[in-house]
């Protein structure tokens, strides 16, 4: 490997430096005459998408792209996949700029959205891996050791004869994943992977993931709404809002920064009676079950408990730190995001 | 050649999912035949009525419509995927397309083959062979080529109309439907005689969408109605006119898709 003292050992794999982009969204007039009139004469509304956006990120991390909608992660992801190309501001994914060297790019990544499917509706799944294998020239041989190796991961052995138009929503997002990653990419976009699966099928598709990082080094951005998958999988966190990136870090840092404090669950012996302490708010309370919120820096969790379970019937406790979409909440409230 | 190879898989993967629907695909290729034969009785009925058109005779007629519906079949069928490419613009399928290693192009041109077009394919085909049967035409080798390459000049003259309209939708999807007036009233206009046009009509579909090159002026050449010299010459490499137009419109569709990239759709 060739080294300048510039650079150490780590050169970062994607670095996007103050990207900007604005869509010119035109108001369209309906029927024939409204499309004529509309080429000569039309109102057009400027929505800023991105306005400066930097980040970096090294080979082998597993980031968490969060916010609202409407913030701009799918025209980060869309840029950095090569699909848009932004106003103003540099990209380099792999030393190569994504629009500009489109095909040669795409051949490196691999991107699932979850919304929908890369694969041929009415072909069956193993076709539609096939066609795929030839559209990247992946070499046959390689091929059908990667897709052997896929279909045991992800469990997909017993519907590869079937059309994918119908697998259910868990079975397509398997399917998808598969797809993939049967070019063997070193980046891997996920666009709300886990988005209306039931638990098990989350499960599966986390645990693979995970696997995926952890074992094969591939780089995975994961965009998503479900702080479970942020929970289970990001080492890191960029949180962007209003076209920039609010925070990045990981979700420790994220707690600190967000001083929610500790929750302190009581499930008392009487379920009517009052629980007070000066140092501690009840945040929620259902029959016998208690939720205080206690801030660590004032009063430790031993001395908490003490003086409430002396005071009043305990038949349970646990102290837990706030559910992580309480935590993002907070965090878009703080920057005016909803 | 890697390109070819891959383009007949997509032919064979998007002819085997059409034909997992056998009975629609059946009916469909079916009433296409039908529809299109009514189309050309109805050609028959008014040559019945008159005797001819102007000083064209049923057969002469019907070699022009043979030519221009075989064409036409072959570009519905072939570049079916900028025909329906409004679809892939909503849907998102193309932001697909974008983040696979081959040409925007390319894939579109592949996405879709349209089996069902035989039946249009099939009753073209037989109202051109009737029309060279019936017709007394001193056959020479050149012209031998003349109609196959008119043939294969007014499919590529065709294609460029829908990769035209594809690339439209890449700034509006309203005003498709202009593009498929030259294209579909292309398709009817051209089964006539260009001589029963007005002059402003003649010229349009002589010089802005080329349709005479590509059966008008050969089948004139084929039916020995052609003069000598320039005109004559003109008349012979008239379907390279339609070969320039799919050149253009794909010239087009580059500046099409670096539109894209900029906007979003």
């Amino acid at each position: 490997m060739l080294s300048s003292p510039s650079r150490g050992v780590n050169v970062p794999q994607i670095i996007v430096e103050n990207i900007r982009k604005t869509f010119t969204v035109a108001e369209r007039k309906s029927g024939l005459w409204g499309a004529v009139r509309g080429l000569v004469h039309r109102k057009h509304v400027e929505v800023h998408a991105l306005s400066g956006i930097s980040f970096s990120l090294e080979p082998g991390e597993l980031v968490g792209y969060i916010g609202p909608n409407g913030a701009g992660k799918s025209t980060t992801v869309k840029i950095l996949s090569g699909i848009l190309v932004p106003d103003s501001g540099d990209c380099r994914v792999l030393g190569r700029s994504p629009w500009k060297e489109r095909v040669a790019h795409v051949r490196d990544i691999g991107v699932v959205f979850g919304q929908r499917t890369q694969l041929w509706w009415d072909l069956p799944l193993a076709e539609s891996f096939e066609l795929l294998s030839h559209i990247y020239e992946v070499p046959a041989a390689s091929f059908r050791s990667k897709r052997e190796e896929l279909v045991a991961l992800l469990d997909l052995g017993p519907l590869l004869a079937t059309p994918v138009r119908q697998l259910s929503l868990g079975q397509r997002m398997r399917a998808d994943l598969a797809a993939s990653l049967l070019h063997s990419p070193k980046i891997l976009f996920l666009d709300e992977p886990t988005i209306g699966l039931d638990a098990v099928s989350k499960q599966a598709v986390r645990g693979f993931i995970r696997r995926l990082n952890a074992e094969e080094g591939v780089t995975v951005i994961l965009t998503t709404h479900d702080m479970g998958d942020i929970e289970a999988l990001c080492q890191r966190i960029l949180l962007i809002g209003h076209g920039r990136i609010l925070s990045d870090g990981s979700l420790a840092a994220l707690r600190e920064r967000v001083s929610l404090g500790r929750r302190l669950i009581l499930d008392l012996e009487d379920a009517d009676e009052r629980v007070g302490d000066p140092d501690a708010v009840v945040v929620k309370r259902e029959g016998g079950r208690v939720e205080l919120a206690f801030d660590p820096s004032r009063i430790g969790a031993p001395a908490l408990i003490s003086r409430l379970t002396a005071a009043h019937r305990v038949r349970d406790l646990m102290v837990e730190d706030p559910p992580i979409e309480e935590l993002i909440a907070r965090l878009y409230a703080e920057e005016g995001l909803q | 050649m890697g390109a070819l190879k891959l383009y007949l898989r997509y032919v064979s993967f998007s002819v085997r999912a059409q034909l997992q629907y056998r009975a629609s695909f059946a009916l469909q290729s079916i009433a296409l035949f039908l529809l299109t034969f009514a189309e050309f009785l109805a050609l028959v009925a008014i040559f019945h009525r008159f005797g001819s058109l102007k000083d064209w005779s049923l057969p002469e007629v019907a070699l022009l419509y043979g030519i221009i519906s075989v064409a036409f079949a072959l570009a519905e069928a072939v570049p079916r995927g900028f025909d329906v490419f409004p679809r892939y613009l909503r849907s998102g399928d193309f932001d697909r397309i974008l983040l696979r290693p081959r040409s925007a192009m390319f894939q579109v041109l592949g996405a879709e083959f349209q089996l069902m077009r035989i039946g249009r394919l099939s009753q073209a085909l037989l109202v051109l062979a009737w029309a060279v049967w019936k017709l007394p035409i001193h056959w020479t080798p050149a012209k031998a080529v003349l109609l196959p390459a008119a043939i294969l000049g007014g499919a590529c003259l065709f294609s460029g109309l829908f990769i035209l309209s594809a690339v439209v939708c890449f700034w509006t999807i309203e005003s498709v439907e202009i593009v498929n007036c030259a294209t579909y009233g292309g398709v009817e206009s051209g089964q006539y005689p260009l001589s029963l046009y007005r002059p402003w009509f003649r010229s349009f579909f002589t010089f802005v969408v080329p349709l005479a090159t590509i059966n008008y002026f050969p089948a004139q050449v084929i039916l020995g109605r052609s003069g000598g010299g320039l005109e004559g010459a003109l008349m012979w490499a008239s379907p390279l006119a339609g070969i320039a137009f799919l050149a253009f419109c794909g010239a087009l569709w580059k500046v099409g898709v670096r539109h894209y990239g900029s906007t979003g759709s």
